[in-house]
């Protein structure tokens, strides 16, 4: 009993220090003082700041539409990669197959943004919005591999059998049993890579030109010039984005889970 | 027929691996025997085993070592005690949930907390240790590094604790080992593939962060990821660079194959 007393007081202890930081960002941007430290009074014009901030804004969408786009055609390409991995029958193909789909999700950040910088100068194309673009694809896609994978070996291979054997082609099974059942992956997966291209930093600043920006590079940039509250105030309105995101997200899939429930009796 | 439809997907997939992950790992290999005036020449291997870059590898290996130790201390008890609570799926998700804040917003409330006048030194000031220089320093690295990199080391092992059989520890206990005993004779090496992975996750990461060292370490620590940026996108000597990447690459298979676990 008196253990589990000191375990909490340790629980306790480790959750104050993963929540430090993020509330301390929130609580000094409504700091009037302009430091982040000293609270001098209760002031909303960091946020103004933010919001009259239009190149702040353009970036804020910038990033946005690299993530969905990229998580969006990633999960096409994963899907296909899953598929591909799946059907393969000899043991060593299959192994190989994932041992070069995991390199790009081990190998660190710098390595990526590298390689990616000296591929893309070859290739000839423009730094910029593109080639965050595609090498966000390009990370990404590993990710929706890995959570379809698993999916499809769940999938009992009778019902693939049984819809053959009714007559189904190729295309049925695929649109009517296949990617029904693995559902629940794809989305995952793209979640997963929509989280992964919303945060990268480390690719994107290599691969990124001078006129083309995400918001992680923006942040970096401003913070090595000092603090600037504004950017508290876009941490807090993040912070809140994202609470929303991951309540929604929670709630969904326990009414999902729920719903399923129901329809299983 | 059967064989030629699966083909459809192999196709486009071996286009990308080809594209994304062999093209690039070639072309930094390719690039690493060229200098900076573009010709061919095996300098920079010779130029990385000088004392400069040897000792920066080491000093990243030592960094990034202790990153290592340091999560692992504090998420394996955390991970523990997750498993035991009430709403753990709940408490796990807590603990997740700083990761979904951007990694560089994290960074730079450090810049604030460790700052002059910022909460650390307002504590010391109290507890009567007084103001200390904590920003651009060694510890400053490793503390921020660690608090990153605590959430990916709870989740594997946690994962690994909740996949354990219960009934193995009961054995053990009415077998009369002590708590201690049984936690290292049946809890840790059974949770062992957690930690792995767990180490695995951070240590990587950690040779190549460069974010950090630049806004908390004032360029006072340097680690492989730092003189890869320096020289791909300030000094534009992409070969040396590329030569960096080499051997970061090299100690990333070895780390994967040490870690890795054989099933």
């Amino acid at each position: 009993m008196r253990r589990m007393k000191w375990g909490n007081v340790y629980l306790i202890f480790v959750f104050i220090i993963l929540y430090t930081p993020i509330f301390y960002l929130l609580f000094y941007s409504f700091n009037s003082g302009g430091t982040m430290h000293h609270f001098k009074g209760f002031t909303l014009e960091w946020y103004r700041e933010v919001f009259h901030d239009t190149r702040l804004l353009l970036i804020v969408l910038n990033t946005l539409i690299v993530a969905l786009f990229s998580s969006l055609i990633s999960t096409v390409f994963g899907v296909i990669g899953a598929l591909a991995i799946y059907y393969v029958k000899s043991w060593r193909v299959k192994q190989a197959l994932l041992t070069l789909n995991n390199v790009l999700i081990v190998s660190p950040d710098v390595i990526i943004g590298a390689s990616f910088l000296i591929l893309f100068t070859l290739a000839g194309i423009q730094l910029g919005f593109v080639s965050v673009l595609l090498s966000h694809i390009a990370f990404s896609v590993p990710i929706v591999v890995l959570m379809v994978l698993p999916k499809l070996q769940e999938m009992s291979p009778t019902w693939v059998d049984a819809a053959r054997d009714l007559g189904a082609n190729e295309w049925h099974i695929l649109t009517r049993v296949v990617l029904p059942f693995i559902t629940p992956g794809i989305f995952a997966g793209f979640f997963m890579a929509l989280t992964y291209s919303l945060d990268d930093f480390a690719v994107t600043f290599f691969v990124t030109g001078n006129g083309f920006s995400t918001l992680s590079v923006e942040i970096y940039s401003r913070a090595r010039q000092g603090i600037s509250l504004s950017i508290n105030a876009l941490s807090t309105l993040l912070f809140l984005l994202t609470v929303v995101l991951v309540a929604g997200y929670y709630w969904i899939s326990r009414k999902g889970s729920r719903l399923y429930g129901m329809w299983k009796k | 027929m059967k064989s030629s439809v699966r083909n459809v997907y192999l196709f486009p997939y071996i286009l990308w691996i080809a594209l994304c992950v062999v093209a690039p790992i070639a072309l930094i290999v390719y690039d690493s025997f060229f200098d900076i005036e573009g010709h061919w020449t095996l300098e920079n291997y010779e130029k990385f085993f000088t004392p400069i870059y040897l000792k920066m590898a080491l000093s990243s290996f030592w960094y990034a070592f202790l990153i290592t130790i340091f999560s692992l201390i504090i998420a394996y008890p955390t991970a523990y005690l997750l498993t035991k609570t009430k709403h753990k799926q709940l408490w796990l998700l807590m603990i997740i949930l700083p990761t979904w804040v951007n990694l560089l917003l994290k960074v730079y409330a450090f810049l604030g907390i460790f700052g002059m006048f910022g909460l650390a030194n307002a504590i010391l000031e109290t507890v009567g240790i007084g103001t200390k220089q904590i920003l651009f320093t060694d510890f400053s690295f490793v503390f921020v590094s660690v608090y990153i990199f605590i959430p990916f080391m709870v989740l594997p092992i946690f994962n690994a604790l909740e996949e354990m059989n219960p009934s193995l520890v009961d054995a053990a206990r009415d077998l009369g080992a002590s708590g201690w005993t049984t936690f290292r004779r049946v809890v840790f090496p059974l949770t062992l593939d957690g930690v792995k992975a767990g180490c695995q996750a951070v240590f990587i990461p950690a040779l190549s962060l460069f974010m950090i060292t630049r806004l908390i370490a004032g360029n006072r620590v340097i680690t492989l990821g730092t003189a890869i940026e320096e020289h791909f996108l300030v000094t534009q000597d992409w070969g040396m660079g590329a030569t960096i990447a080499v051997f970061l690459i090299m100690i990333m298979a070895l780390v994967v194959i040490v870690t890795g676990n054989r099933r």
